[in-house]
């Protein structure tokens, strides 16, 4: 059995909920109260994962944490098909690394501005995380922009999702939250456009469905 | 260049700024009040309150778990509800939440019932039974906006709803940025939940929500209630956000025949009759 601690307004958070949504596996919430209560720092979490940050599944007794392990924990153990996280093509699979990183970079740009203008975190200096966070959607437009020029979808050059695009897909949708336009990275939106249509898919607040 | 000084009405009324256990927390935070940076110390029992430049120091109150101030000179105490007095009833600030909209439009949100079903969808309204019934709204004697009779289908009312309820909702406009609603309570339907909205002008296009619940239920109510408040508000947001202009049109022909309902379009004209131009667009 997996047991998710969670919080409904994490980005990070969500990562897991969509995955485990995706892959049809049941799981059971561990509520972590981040805001206001900050109960991610308390002992009894940091008992759990010293890191005190979300999520963090319990499965079958193994503690995973960091949102980019907790994807390929759970796409490597729950995915039979092993189509979310390919590992018998070593170009591939570096490609994941890649946007794996990249997912992970967001968190003190995109993400940061969010919980600064959404949450009152003050202590957030607000003006470079979102230039920060400019400087990373340009590159992923960029990127996608190529890839869709290849006759390529997703992040990685296969012809269905990953958990790349799995991890970067909430910080960068929710980006306009901190006041991060998306407004011109159109190759970015319709990357998103084509997540929300993955079947199973399920949105979070602040998220509108397909 | 120095920030405007909005209308008398709200510069010399007190505003929300903080939730005291995030000031606790902290030790200080900074925030924004009409377009003026000030700091909030912990200095328990009470806090301090000042302009982030050290220049002068500001009125400092604790009411409902949250912290005031008054920019001006107040004309009036913080804003005090018989029923926090009630002895069954939680009394829960339930989260502050940054919007970059004019808190107008966060008010004006708030009064909108027809939203519901296709926001909240599944919490507080069905897509399959959008309508608005015909409701009440007057100015009442004391000079504020009451909307009553108003009904509504929800199939999670609150947190501690355990299926659709037909529900009485009763909306009240009591200061330019004060509102709140009285809704049907999902185990004691003859007796009702109140919602407040306290919205903390940061500028006249950003403000920030700070929500408070006193409801009546068993379990774990802090938690519950504010998980389902951000919940809501994560929906809303979205929505306010792409609002434009970011400030609100007291042209009442502007944008009616779509958006505003009539409580809606009582509330941009008393906003007119008392002056209010800070974070609206005047016709
Ligand atoms: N909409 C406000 C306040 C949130 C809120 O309380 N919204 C209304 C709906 S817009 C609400 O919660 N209603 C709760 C209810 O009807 O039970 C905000 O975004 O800050
Ligand atoms: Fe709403």
């Amino acid at each position: 059995m997996i047991e998710l601690y969670d919080y409904e307004l994490s980005s990070d958070a969500y990562k897991a909920r969509l995955l485990l949504a995706l892959l049809g596996v049941a799981w059971t919430q561990r509520y972590v109260e981040y805001y206001p209560r900050r109960q991610h720092r308390a002992p009894e979490f940091l008992a759990l994962s010293p890191r005190g940050e979300l999520p963090v599944i319990v499965d079958d007794g193994t503690i995973v944490d960091d949102a980019q392990n907790v994807l390929v924990h759970l796409a490597s153990r729950h995915d039979p098909t092993g189509r979310w996280y390919p590992q018998n093509d070593a170009g591939l699979t570096s490609q994941v690394s890649t946007w794996l990183a990249f997912a992970a970079a967001l968190t003190p740009t995109a993400s940061a501005a969010r919980l600064h203008d959404g949450l009152l975190y003050h202590h957030i200096d607000v003006d470079e995380a979102r230039r920060g966070a400019h400087e990373q959607l340009a590159v992923l437009d960029e990127h996608l922009w190529f890839n869709e020029d290849a006759g390529w979808s997703w992040l990685c050059t296969v012809d269905q999702p990953t958990i790349a695009d799995i991890a970067c897909f909430p910080d960068v949708i929710l980006a306009e939250e901190g006041g991060i336009e998306l407004r011109t990275y159109p190759a970015i939106r319709r990357w998103t456009d084509r997540v929300k249509a993955i079947p199973g898919f399920i949105a979070m607040p602040g998220i509108f469905p397909a | 260049m120095e920030a405007p000084i909005p209308e008398a009405i709200l510069w010399d009324d007190w505003h929300a700024v903080a939730e005291l256990e995030t000031v606790r927390q902290w030790d200080q935070i900074t925030t924004t009040l009409f377009g003026r940076d000030l700091t909030v110390t912990d200095a328990a029992p009470g806090v301090r309150i000042a302009y982030a430049d050290g220049s002068k120091t500001l009125p400092a109150s604790i009411k409902y778990g949250l912290v005031w101030t008054c920019l001006g000179t107040p004309q009036r105490d913080v804003i005090d509800f018989p029923e926090s007095a009630e002895p069954d009833r939680y009394v829960i600030s339930t989260g502050s939440f940054g919007i970059r909209v004019s808190g107008l439009r966060l008010v004006e949100n708030f009064l909108d019932i027809a939203h519901f079903p296709y926001v909240h969808t599944g919490y507080l309204g069905v897509e399959s039974s959008p309508q608005v019934l015909p409701y009440t709204v007057r100015v009442t004697d004391e000079d504020e906006i009451l909307v009553t009779d108003c009904r509504f289908l929800q199939p999670q009312s609150s947190p501690v709803s355990t299926g659709s309820l037909d529900v009485g909702y009763l909306f009240h406009v009591l200061r330019p940025y004060t509102v709140l609603l009285k809704k049907t309570n999902a185990v004691e339907p003859d007796r009702s939940d109140t919602i407040v909205l306290f919205v903390q002008p940061v500028d006249e296009e950003r403000c920030v929500g700070h929500t408070l619940v006193m409801s009546l239920h068993a379990g774990d109510p802090d938690e519950a209630c504010r998980w389902f408040q951000r919940l809501i508000i994560g929906q809303d947001r979205r929505i306010l956000e792409n609002q434009r202009p970011r400030r609100l049109p007291l042209d009442l022909k502007s944008e009616l025949p779509v958006r505003a309902d009539l409580a809606s379009i009582t509330y941009r004209r008393w906003l007119l009759d008392h002056g209010v131009r800070y974070g609206a667009i005047a016709p």
